[in-house]
Parts: C-alpha cells; structure tokens; sequence
C-alpha cells in the first residue's frame, strides 16, 4: 500500500490543481475566520464547548444510560453494537424484516467507517447517499475525501462528466445550477421510492432522548419525512448532557465548518410519527478504547466540523485520498493509528506540525501534540520504518557526544565545500528541489574560541 | 543575571553568522553571555520523528551544558520550543525543569525579560516576515490567525525600530512553510510545495529579504530561493536588529 508521502507526491504532480484545491479551501478557512470575528465570545464558546465533552466523556457510562431510557421512552428502539460489523448487521436486520430493497442514507461518516453501502450492497439492497456531494463521489466509487465537503476534489467539469455518464445530462454542460437542477430531480425521485431512511447524528441528547442532525440541503428530513422506518446511526460520543448545550454547540458547528452562522437545517428528532417507527444505532468501534487512553482521549470530542482539515497546508496540497481512510486530515490523523497502527503509521507524519489545527478546532483538541505522541507511540511498537529507526539512532549517538558531533560537523562541511557531488545528488530528498546551505570554513563555535573566549 | 547562549547544532555548523550577531547583540544590550563548549543539539529532529526516547544522552548533554545560568538564550523558537516541552533527564530533575522555564527565544528574551528595545539598527530593505510556527504558535511570539485575540507582535516590535526597514507580511500571515524537521526530506513533495506558496507570497511584496526567527525555516527557504535563482535572501532577525549606521 502508498503511504502518505507517495500519494502526496502524485496529488502535486499537477500544480494547477493542487493550487485550485488549496485556494478553494483556504477560501473556506477564511470564511471560518470571518464568521468567527463575528462573535466577541469565540473563544469562550471554545472553552465551554471543551468542558462540556470532557465533563460528558467522562461521564459517558450515566449519560449514555439516561439517554437510552430516554428515547426507549419516547417510543424509540435502541440499539448497541460493539463494532462496524454489528453495526451493519443491526442494520440490515431491520431492512430483511421489513422486506425492503431500496434504500436513502444522509450524510453520515460513521456509516463511511463502518463500510456500510458495501456490506448492504452485497446483500442486494440498493443504498442511496442524498448530499449531492456523497451522491457524486457514490457514482464515481470514490470514498468523499473531505468529510463536510466530500467531493472538493473534483471540478464542475468533473462532476458534469459523472452527471453525464449516469444521469445523462448534456455532455460539457458545466453549468452547476443545470447539475444541480438535474440531481435534484433524480434524488426526489429516490426519496419518494424509498421505504427506510438512514441519518447521521451530530448531536444526542442524554435529557431528552433525541438526536439532531445538521444538513444544509435539507435531505436528512426528506429521506426521513418519506419513508417509513428510520435509523439514526452515532458514535456514543455524539452524546451531550442538555439541549441547553446545543446553544454552544451549534453556534461553533457551522461558523468552524463552512462560517455560516448556523446550518441550513438543525433537524431534531425525538421519536417515531404516527406509524413510522425509529431506530437509533449506538456504536463503539474502538471507541472504549480511545476513551481508555490517556493522551489520546480527547480527539473524541470531535465534532466533525472539518475546520482542522480546510486549515491544514499539508492537507490542502495533498487531498484527502493520500491519508487513506474515511476520516482524513489532521483529525484522522490522530484516530486512525487507534484502530490500526500498522496501517496508518504513516499519518501522524503527515504534519509539520504548525499546529494551526489546534487552534481553530472549535472544542478545544490538542491535535498537533497528540500528533507528536503518536510518532512516539507508533516508533515504540515497532511500526516505523527500519531505515528510519537506524538513521535517527545514528543521529542520537553523535548528537549525545560533543567530541563524535564537532569532527561529524567539520567533516560534514568539509565534504560539502570540497565534494559537494557527495551529497548534491538528486535521490537526495533535500537535493531533489532545494540547493543545500552553503558551508563554511568555521563554526561557530570555532570562531567563538578564537575570537571571544576569555 | 548569568546567560547562557545556546545555538543549536545546524546553526553551529552552517550559519555561524547567526550566532554571532545573537551574541554582540546581547552584549550590546548589556548582558553578560556564556558560550558552553561542549553544547551540541537540543534533541528535536530524533523527537520529532518519533525516537524522544533514543535521545537520552543529547537531553543529559543539554542539561550538563546548561545548568547553572540564569537564563539560556537561542536565536531559534524551534530548538527553544523542543527543550521547554520535552526536555528529560530523570537524575537531574530539577536543573532539567529549571532549564526548562528559563529558555528563551532571543526576540522574546529581550522584550519580556530584558524589557528593552533595540535602538541603533539600520536595514533600509524591504523585508518580508516570516512567521515560524514553533515560535509563533508554540511560544506565543505573536498572535495567530486562527484566535479570536488582541493583535501583537514581539518580532515586529522590534523590527520596528530599525531605521529604513520596510516590514511586509504575505497575505497568508501565518502558514507554515513546509519545512517541519524531518517533514522536509520524508514528506519532501508536500515540504516544497509549502515553501514554494510562501515564497510566491513574498515575491508578490517584491521584498528583497524575508526574515524570521528560527534558522530552520529560513534554510528551508533559502534552498528553494536558490534553485529557483531568485534575487531575495533570507536572514535571520539577529543580523538585522545586530546591525549599526
Ligand atoms: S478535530 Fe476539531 S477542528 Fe477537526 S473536525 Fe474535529 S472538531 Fe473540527
């Protein structure tokens, strides 16, 4: 498999694209600045956001309980399942029982997580994604590379093509209200033939039993206005204690996500309309052990804004397929090596750690530090690269010994300014684009020896 | 108040000029400063990539190097950064966490503890500011982008006072260049590009140096700047704020 690095390197090959990619979302980054300007309370919002998370982790078993009595009261079933199997099991449980085939899914990562579409399309049911974005990446086989704005790594012309091929609209035609008008007429059409609906959830809450889900293309309440049965799938930690508390959370959502004010549509369900029946799926996945860790613990505050992804240089210039995974970015960075760390051993590498990704995460996640525990973490399992692990020891042990360090140093300089061709060679990654520091005859310390020493 | 001055071992090795302007400088400004021979790097590139642990006897020479001083003073907000967080050695805990709140980058050494301005500077370029990360964002040297909070500078600050100097910033203020440590060789495509985008910002300024506080960074740049044969140079702010009519 590619890692990082290799994938990056391709994604850049083409310049004017890798350009497009950066400004389009550091055009959304500024958006996020502006929106965030807007609020004097900004950064107390981030602090109470922070304490609220770390108040319900810690919490997690009680509110989780208070939660499911509360929507098995509202006329909910509720539903536990201990990992991504389970969790499609459960699933496709209630679809069998029902006799369904076809099927309307709003955006949700956690069905990405769990390969969800997959596992139901092997058992013959038809699964429809309805953001227009999971739509156009669904059509293309791609998984969304970015998880607010899945399909920003295609152009109009990349999506007029999709449109074309499976829903024959003119071909070169790159007008977006022509495509969007033509989306549109195909996904009314699957939501009205659609028996079951399944939704994400941003936000379940343990007082009240519900769950809300934040759209902006209103899809979340088409698929489940339409159809019979609904299923609400979520990570335990999408909890919060209080409706009260989406007044914080909510506010930071939209503005950290794409600076709107709030979303187009906050929808907030509670239980089953007449005759409908609903189901909510809450899911661990590897979640109790994050929980478990210490340092780590916290990137489970996450509320999936994405804000750390559209803020990141690496990210921006490197796609999200080059982090090889359903959660990219910084973020996924720091999640992924939880569930696989031989797999993703890779991304915590994939920073120069700038930490311009703590500071806009709207709860308060200290990203780029976890980023640096995890090199630790991943070198001392053994999953870093051998060569990696001889180069860095070879270091450690000159660099520990002052006499080994001053004749490496002379030499070193010594080698570039008499035998550069030694060094100046292209598979040199240094080399490859950049003229190495020129070396002189003296260090420092040298000089300060003969020249200031008292 | 007994100094001492840490340059960090790329600094040492390639660009001794910057440890010479940090040291007149700090003489300048009356300080006494101690050179301890036997310093070499502050542990940060094996750290980074994840062996902190394989730099055992790198932490155990810092401590031995500098303990005993006041204040330690680098002209690098990377390495200075690295000691404050992560610096060990179990057997000397407590010199080891003395070193560790008494570090200082120098820009911030002297507005925050020397409380002073430097006055005889003169630079008339026009010089493009580069925000390094590490000093930024992890020493606060300046506000960020990213925080809704009062605007401020302690590298502007003083830039300011230099005679004839144009100070400019890219229109990104704050993006990292690329450069990252060991990020610049194992994520080399990813590392040029950032370096090449600050560059083009800075280019678009029609500055003629771009400055910053760490070394690192400027290397990074300077290696592009090259190979791209452009006319701008890279220097560290101790050159510049070290200079004299
Ligand atoms: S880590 Fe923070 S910034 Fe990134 S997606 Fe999650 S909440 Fe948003």
């Amino acid at each position: 498999m590619k890692d990082h690095a290799t994938l990056a390197e391709e994604f850049i090959k083409d310049d004017a694209r890798t350009n497009w990619h950066d400004e389009t979302l550091w055009f959304v980054r500024q958006k996020r600045d502006k929106a965030a300007h807007g609020l004097p309370e900004w950064e107390q919002l981030r602090e109470w956001a922070s304490q609220i998370k770390n108040h319900t982790l810690s919490n997690m078993e009680s509110y989780l309980e208070e939660f499911e009595k509360n929507a098995l009261d509202n006329g909910v079933k509720v539903h536990w399942a201990a990992d991504a199997t389970e969790h499609n099991q459960i699933i496709h449980d209630i679809i069998k029982s029902k006799g369904i085939t076809r099927i309307v899914k709003s955006k949700s990562m956690l069905t990405e997580e769990c390969h969800l579409n997959h596992y139901l399309e092997e058992q013959g049911v038809e699964v429809v994604d309805t953001d227009l974005g999971e739509r156009i990446v669904q059509f293309r086989h791609e998984p969304p590379s970015h998880i607010v704005l899945p399909a920003i790594h295609l152009k109009k012309q990349d999506v007029s093509d999709t449109f074309h091929e499976h829903l024959h609209t003119e071909k070169g035609n790159n007008d977006p209200t022509y495509l969007t008008r033509a989306a549109r007429v195909h996904l009314r059409e699957k939501f009205i033939a659609s028996q079951l609906a399944i939704t994400g959830v941003n936000f379940a809450i343990a007082e009240t039993g519900g769950v809300v889900v934040c759209t902006n293309e209103g899809n979340a309440d088409m698929g489940t206005h339409a159809a019979d049965v609904h299923i609400a799938c979520m990570g335990f930690e999408k909890l919060i204690p209080k409706a009260s508390h989406l007044s914080v959370f909510l506010r930071l959502l939209a503005r950290s996500a794409t600076g709107q004010p709030i979303t187009t549509y906050s929808s907030h369900f509670h239980k089953p309309r007449a005759g409908q029946e609903m189901h909510i799926v809450i899911v661990d996945n590897g979640r109790s052990d994050i929980l478990g860790k210490a340092d780590f613990r916290n990137a489970l505050k996450c509320i999936r804004c994405a804000a750390c992804f559209n803020t990141c240089p690496v990210y921006r210039r490197s796609g999200g397929f080059s982090y090889h995974t359903a959660v990219a970015g910084p973020i996924g960075s720091i999640l992924n090596p939880n569930f696989d760390p031989k797999k993703y051993a890779d991304l915590p590498f994939a920073s120069s750690l700038c930490g311009s990704c703590s500071n806009v995460c709207p709860v308060k996640i200290d990203i780029h530090d976890q980023l640096w525990k995890w090199r630790q973490e991943l070198s001392k399992g053994g999953h870093l690269p051998l060569s990696k692990k001889i180069m860095m020891k070879g270091m450690a042990f000159v660099l520990g010994r002052p006499a080994l360090y001053r004749f490496g140093g002379a030499s070193a300089r010594w080698v570039l300014r008499h035998m550069p061709f030694l060094v100046k060679f292209k598979v040199n990654p240094w080399y490859k684009q950049r003229e190495m520091p020129e070396a002189p005859k003296q260090s420092f310390r040298d000089w300060y020896i003969q020249n200031k020493k008292k | 108040m007994k100094i001492a001055l840490f340059i960090p071992c790329y600094i040492d090795q390639f660009y001794p000029q910057v440890g010479q302007a940090t040291l007149e400088l700090l003489t300048k400004l009356g300080c006494e400063v101690d050179f301890p021979l036997n310093q070499t790097c502050c542990g940060q590139p094996m750290a980074n990539s994840g062996f902190a642990a394989a730099s055992k006897d790198c932490d155990k020479n810092f401590v031995r190097n500098f303990t005993g001083y006041d204040y330690i003073v680098g002209p690098s907000g990377s390495c200075v950064l690295h000691v404050k967080e992560h610096l060990k050695d179990d057997q000397h805990s407590e010199e080891t966490i003395h070193i560790r709140k008494h570090i200082y980058e120098l820009t911030e050494f002297i507005t925050d503890v020397l409380k002073k301005e430097v006055h005889n500077a003169v630079f008339p370029h026009k010089v493009g500011l580069h925000n390094s990360c590490h000093g930024q964002r992890g020493l606060g040297l300046s506000s960020m982008s990213e925080r809704m909070l009062p605007a401020f500078s302690k590298p502007e600050q003083l830039l300011s006072k230099v005679k004839g100097i144009q100070l400019l910033k890219p229109v990104r203020t704050d993006e990292c260049c690329g450069f990252g440590g060991t990020f610049s060789v194992f994520e080399e495509a990813v590392s040029v590009k950032m370096g090449k985008d600050r560059i083009k910002q800075h280019e678009a300024n029609e500055v003629e140096f771009i400055t910053g506080v760490d070394v690192s960074c400027l290397m990074h740049l300077e290696g592009i700047l090259k190979r791209q044969g452009s006319k701008v140079k890279t220097i560290h702010i101790a050159e510049i704020l070290n200079t004299e009519a």
